[in-house]
């Protein structure tokens, strides 16, 4: 910073403010990590596994998040902008937990301002040791992310499209996490912990305007209708047991995501029968051969969203301001 | 008390600064070794809090100001933080600066967590008139933990820090 704070810029000027220390310019460049990221494995719990489900877990929130902040300065009110960006950072929020504690189990996440910038294009390799939060978030490539494909769909600038996904994402996060509050890894359990009170507030946001827009006008019910119907073919994914969730649920660590749809059924078809709309019927989305979000098998649609979301940070590796 | 607890207690919240840390309720510990190290336990009030930040700058800018040169500022996640455990002091400077405090959580309780498909029937009274006659226009608030809610009786606008 010395040779910086002879140039009289507003930059410094904030730097400044903040103790002096450069700030990374894309991520978070943490400078102290949460006490439970470093919590260390739980006995008898394989790290590769762990790592690999908190990567999902985080990857089906980070993905989420960026597609609600798409809606930042195309809401339909000033209202609905502020919500969806809200929730947006919410689930940004939990992401970084969680990318921290996959990068922190995979053997590195110092997680310093200055191990960001400088594990930044290290990232790029697949398993490549020395990643954090932000070399996971935006130095992997499609095949390396693990989120299902509800969390990456567009929704083309259709409000019941943002609606009908956050609806079904976030009743069945709230029942993953509900279940994880038991989980024996802390971060898990700590993650959940603050994501069971904010998912309460997303999904009774989404139920509120789907019962509006389904129990609105005839333009509006149509839409709403034809947003569920959208969406629909992926909701069986989210119930699809990975084996690396089959592994860690037998020691206590993972949810067993079949285990939650009875739940999250209830929950919907309450909300849809109130909206005056109907369950769709429509038949799930095919497997490529057997895989799918879990396995990095993803939609056309996602290496568009990574261009964006990634581009800035590729084009200037550790910057910082 | 040691002079650092008195320090700490007194870094305000950037983004409500009408709070101080400790009334927030986000300092969950303030530890002074034998050798002069402050080590500041605080937990942040949502996820993707983004003050986050700039609160454990904030503490180690006021305790490098008060002379302490080895300073460290942890977070914990769990126990999860709750509008609970802000304090009756908080609460009533919030009030006092517009914002409807939040109400009372107490125990949470056991098995999946309910739908609430209407706004819950209002207990928060309007801060500038007092009435009780108030409606939520959104969940969410110009910062994560706030809403925004309107006046019946006076027609004021004004946020509401919501449970949590």
């Amino acid at each position: 910073m010395t040779d910086a704070a002879v140039n009289d810029n507003v930059y410094d000027g904030l730097a400044e403010v903040h103790d002096g220390d450069a700030r990374w310019a894309f991520g978070a460049g943490f400078s102290d990590v949460e006490v439970e990221i470093t919590a260390p494995v739980p006995e008898g719990v394989d790290p590769v596994d762990l790592a690999a489900y908190c990567l999902m877990l985080g990857d089906d929130a980070l993905i989420c998040s960026h597609r609600l902040s798409e809606w930042v300065s195309n809401a339909p009110e000033l209202e609905e902008e502020v919500a969806l960006a809200n929730i947006a950072l919410d689930l940004l929020g939990q992401a970084r937990m969680l990318l921290s504690r996959t990068a922190h189990v995979e053997g590195s996440g110092s997680g310093s301002t200055a191990g960001s910038a400088s594990s930044a294009g290290s990232g790029r390799v697949a398993g490549c040791a020395g990643r954090d939060e932000d070399g996971l978030a935006y130095f992997r490539t499609e095949r390396e992310f693990r989120h299902v494909a509800l969390a990456e769909l567009p929704d083309g600038l259709d409000f019941a499209r943002a609606i009908a996904r956050l609806l079904i994402f976030s009743s069945w996060r709230l029942a993953l996490l509900h279940r994880l509050l038991g989980s024996r890894d802390p971060v898990l359990a700590a993650v959940a912990g603050k994501g069971v009170k904010e998912v309460t507030y997303h999904r009774d946001y989404a139920a509120r305007w789907t019962l509006r827009l389904g129990d609105g006008t005839a333009q509006s019910h149509r839409r709403m209708q034809a947003a569920l119907e959208a969406v629909w073919p992926h909701v069986d994914e989210l119930f699809r047991t990975s084996d690396v969730e089959r592994r860690l649920v037998e020691v206590g660590v993972a949810v067993d995501p079949a285990q939650t749809r009875a739940e999250v059924d209830t929950v919907l078809d309450e909300v849809l029968a109130r909206a005056t709309l109907a369950r769709p019927q429509r038949s799930p989305t095919g497997t490529l051969a057997g895989r799918a979000g879990r396995d990095g098998v993803h939609t056309e649609h996602l290496g568009h969203l990574l261009a964006q979301m990634q581009s800035l940070a590729r084009q200037h590796p550790g910057a910082s301001w | 008390m040691s002079a650092a607890v008195v320090v700490v207690a007194q870094v305000v919240d950037p983004e409500m600064p009408m709070l101080t840390l400790h009334d927030l309720g986000v300092v969950r510990a303030v530890e002074v070794s034998d050798n002069g190290a402050v080590r500041v336990t605080i937990t942040p009030t949502y996820s993707g809090c983004p003050a986050i930040e700039v609160m454990r700058a904030d503490l180690r800018a006021a305790l490098h100001q008060a002379g302490y040169a080895d300073v460290e500022v942890c977070t914990v996640l769990s126990p999860a933080w709750s509008t609970d455990w802000i304090s009756a002091e908080g609460r009533r400077k919030l009030a006092e600066h517009g914002i409807a405090p939040p109400d009372r959580l107490g125990p949470r309780r056991i098995g999946p967590v309910p739908l609430t498909l209407t706004p819950p029937s209002s207990t928060v009274s309007c801060p500038r008139c007092a009435s009780p006659d108030t409606d939520e226009l959104s969940r969410f608030g110009s910062t994560p933990c706030t809403a925004l809610r309107r006046c019946l009786a006076c027609s004021e606008p004004f946020q509401h820090m919501k449970e949590i």
